[in-house]
């Protein structure tokens, strides 16, 4: 049994990485309309940033990660202005494969300014553990877990609670209409942009800090984080946390106790498996609302 | 054209807009003075939705847009908001998935003095007890006449200088109808907004406005005080359907 | 007819020849590994006009399409290391059994829609090479399968110039059945399903059955695309297809431009300069610092191709000729003036 809550403890901690990729996922989706492809590779970007900022700058580990979220913002915002705006005009599709040349050059890009060798990141929590009730829990992997709900609450508190917030959520549901009230939807939407840049930043520093990672580091993360928010509902922050921590508590469940069963190459083909099976029941996701075609 | 009438806060001088090949307005003039409730009466395809659309921006026009003596011709939407202009678009434009009170709040969008915002979104409620004390229900779920009233109040927290309504009556019942106007009334005799009034049911714009003008096929072919129009019977039978 | 309407009529029968022509010239002329690149042009053309249809037709985003490329290519490997069956029948087998597949995984998709369709699709495609690699004594498992390597029948013929040809001349039998397909009530039926699926189900198209007949030809043409992947590189390994492939072969459409057959030549040719990203997500660790800048390079022009071309080579194509015609009509207008003046 304790085994079971040891592997809920690690699950979450991967959920969390998954989550805040996931909400920026939704955050985006919930502006545009379109998935960005990208969001992984911008957060593998700011990965290299922070680290970086470490081991060639000596900065402190903290410093350096609040540096990275702010620089995080300012190119997603950028981004947006630059490159999704712009191509709107042109179509869904369009702005969607921008989004993948974006994970095309930025994959490339991190490769060529910091070498594609595999690197390491320290984790800003201590290597100890801790006993709660005979289960081992990891401080690293708490640390995980407590930094990546702030960001989520944050980020709840944020949208529900401010002006800024609220005129955000305004713009993203009826852009027309919030032009007549003055409101700068164009800005709104950079600026949900930055915000969703800097979650992915936290999601890659938070899952560089647990094992050697490259340019590539953050695909499948993007894969999972992907599943996360269309399980939970594409359009929906609360969903996609849940869906995330759901499928880091399954996956590490299904490592646990069934690695010689199905080995490694089969966790993700049999986790996406169910999840495809999930859709077909509830094609809207968990908590998501169906919007009536009926074709 | 432009600057003839000193005081009038809103002028049009020959206005024209198309929805791509479409011309829907060939050539509008009208004037609207401050402190002044004017009607904008017309049939369906009139042009009378996309005169209101020309002068907030958000539909491409050529002509002279001008308020308060400025030339506003290629402000786009928000840029005209910011200027006290505030438009209650066709339909309400109402945040569904919002609450009323978030609903009111965003309405003082443009202005930076939050307290003020919540003031005056108080008092905008206050116009219309049917929602104020339903503040956290969602937006969606109301009747169209509270979407209206709704609408309405979340259009006043701007403190605008110039109301553009776009058929406020639509899909209300009449009792619903009555009371709105009776609010456009009393924020236009008491209060003093000016308020341009797009509407298919020409006699409660009439009785709630001092002027008006029909449109027809995208041009002004009548205008004058509403009384008269109201009074005249051959007007009122070809033009206003009454 | 007048004198532009003869010239134009010209000017499409001299571009139709030029590229058999040089089809059938080329590979004289291009040395071993230049042929083996034509080659694989060739087959990204055809896996390309498939996902064009499923795409840029059908309007349904794919970002799985190398998995039914994979699926040719193992049905390949398999029938012919396991059961002998010769090389080349395997190639319309092949596609045959990927459009079942298709058919199969266009079924549940039909409840999905945007990204819930591009989620499964990309899940298809991480799951494919995984389960390869999972399934040791029938698919080879992380080693892969290697056949004998087809030599050319012809004594005339090297092995490569052979296998241009061969990729080519099934290529241009696919794209004579795509065009006639989309000519006919199948092809409009499509694009109204693309454009208004509201629409098109009252006015009575079957939007379930069009949505999985095109999942159904898209894999076909994936699968002998695949076939002949299998035949040219005489061996298959599940690194070979990394769900960066269904990125490009997605990319490769948009630059040709999505709707459009022709368009597709250019989306295959553009494919080609993509760099090998079969190297970036398999074990080894040897990169190499000029396939890194390729990468890169690749997404700028992809994205240039976006700002610029949104509708691909193909669109190009069109606004250049509408240019054209505009700028022919001015002249005849004149020139038709002047007698009477």
């Amino acid at each position: 049994m304790t085994e079971f809550f040891q592997y809920v403890v690690v699950g979450l901690a991967n959920g969390g990485i998954y989550a805040t990729l996931a909400l920026a996922l939704v955050l985006i989706h919930r502006a545009t309309g379109i998935v960005n492809f990208a969001q992984g590779e911008m957060g593998m970007f700011c990965t290299f940033i922070a680290w970086a900022l470490i081991t060639h700058h000596g900065l402190p580990y903290w410093g350096a990660f609040f540096l990275t979220l702010v620089v995080a913002f300012f190119g997603g915002a950028a981004t947006c202005k630059l490159v999704i705006q712009p191509l709107s005009r042109t179509g869904e599709l369009t702005v969607v494969m921008a989004t993948i040349a974006l994970l095309i050059i930025l994959n490339g890009l991190a490769g060529w300014i910091w070498s594609p060798e595999v690197k390491f990141l320290e984790s800003p929590f201590p290597l100890e553990v801790v006993h709660v009730g005979g289960v081992v829990m990891n401080v690293q992997d708490l640390g995980v877990i407590g930094v990546s709900l702030l960001c989520v609450a944050i980020v709840f508190v944020f949208f529900r609670f401010t002006r800024l917030g609220l005129q955000m959520r305004a713009s993203a549901v009826g852009p027309a209409t919030s032009r007549l009230l003055g409101i700068r939807v164009g800005l709104m939407l950079s600026i949900g942009w930055g915000l969703a840049a800097m979650l992915s930043a936290v999601s890659g520093i938070m899952a560089a800090s647990r094992l050697p990672f490259d340019p590539n580091f953050m695909l499948i993360v993007l894969t999972y984080a992907f599943a996360a928010a269309v399980l939970g509902g594409i359009d929906s922050p609360v969903g996609s946390v849940v869906g995330a921590f759901l499928i880091g508590i399954g996956i590490s469940l299904l490592s646990g106790y069934a690695s010689s069963f199905l080995g490694t190459e089969l966790q993700l083909p049999l986790a996406l498996a169910v999840l495809m099976l999930v859709l077909i029941v509830r094609p809207a996701g968990l908590f998501g609302q169906v919007v009536v075609r009926r074709v | 054209m432009i600057g003839a009438s000193p005081m009038a806060l809103l002028e049009l001088d020959d206005v024209e807009a198309r929805y791509g090949p479409i011309k829907a307005l060939h050539g509008v003039s009208l004037s609207v003075e401050e402190g002044q409730a004017v009607s904008l009466l017309g049939a369906n395809g009139a042009g009378k939705t996309t005169t209101l659309r020309a002068i907030s921006g958000t539909v491409r026009r050529t002509g002279d847009v001008a308020f308060d003596g400025r030339r506003i011709n290629r402000r786009p939407p928000e840029a005209v908001a910011r200027l006290g202009i505030s438009h209650v678009p066709e339909g309400r434009g109402i945040y569904d998935e919002l609450t009323v009170w978030e609903n009111v709040i965003l309405g003082g969008s443009i202005r930076r003095d939050r307290r003020g915002v919540k003031r005056d979104a108080e008092l905008a409620l206050r116009h219309f007890p049917r929602i104020a004390d339903r503040r956290k229900q969602q937006a969606g779920t109301l009747s169209g006449g509270e979407q209206q009233m709704l609408a309405l109040a979340r259009a006043l927290v701007s403190r605008p200088r110039l109301l553009l309504l776009d058929e406020p009556s639509l899909g209300l019942a009449p009792t619903a109808v009555s009371e709105l106007f009776r609010v456009v009334r009393h924020l236009n005799r008491e209060e003093g907004l000016t308020v341009l009034v797009v509407e298919q049911n020409a006699r409660i714009a009439l009785t709630s406005t001092q002027h008006a003008y029909v449109l027809e096929v995208g041009r002004v072919v009548l205008d004058g005080p509403s009384e008269d129009l109201a009074r005249h019977d051959g007007v009122r039978a070809s033009y206003l359907g009454y | 007819m007048t004198p532009f309407g003869a010239e134009k009529i010209l000017w499409r029968m001299l571009a139709l020849a030029a590229v058999p022509l040089l089809v059938v010239l080329l590979p004289k002329t291009l040395g071993d590994y230049y042929n083996f690149r034509f080659a694989l042009v060739g087959i990204y053309f055809i896996a390309i006009i498939g996902l064009n249809i499923l795409t840029g037709y059908n309007g349904q985003i794919s970002l799985g399409h190398g998995a039914f490329l994979a699926f040719g290519a193992y049905t390949t490997a398999i029938l012919v290391s396991n059961y002998g069956v010769g090389e080349y029948w395997t190639i319309p087998i092949a596609g045959i059994l990927t459009g079942i597949f298709g058919f199969l995984f266009g079924l549940p998709a039909l409840r999905l829609s945007g990204v819930y369709l591009a989620l499964a699709t990309f899940s298809l495609a991480t799951s494919i090479p995984l389960i390869a690699k999972r399934y040791d004594g029938f698919a080879g498992g992380g080693q892969g399968k290697t056949i004998a390597l087809p030599s050319s029948p012809f004594g005339a013929l090297s092995t490569n110039e052979w296998l241009s040809y061969l990729t080519w001349a099934v290529a241009a039998l696919m794209f004579g059945a795509a065009w006639l397909l989309l000519r006919g009530r199948v092809g409009r039926s499509f694009r109204a399903v693309r454009d208004a699926p509201i629409a098109a189900v009252s006015s009575g198209i079957g939007l379930a059955r069009h949505k999985t007949l095109a999942f159904a030809i898209a894999a076909a043409y994936a699968g002998v695309a695949g076939a002949l992947f299998t035949i040219a590189n005489a061996f298959v390994n599940p690194d070979s297809f990394p769900v960066s492939l269904s990125i490009l072969l997605l990319t490769g459409a948009v630059v040709g431009g999505l709707g459009s057959l022709e368009g597709m030549l250019f989306g295959a040719i553009f494919i080609q300069f993509a760099p090998d990203w079969g190297d970036k997500l398999s074990k080894q660790v040897h990169y190499n610092e000029a396939s890194i800048q390729s990468t890169v390079f690749y997404g700028l022009i992809l994205l240039g191709v976006l700002f610029v071309m949104p509708n691909g080579a193909a669109g190009l194509l069109r606004r250049g000729r509408a240019g054209l015609a505009r700028a022919r009509g001015r002249y005849a207008d004149r020139s038709q003036a002047e007698p009477s003046a």
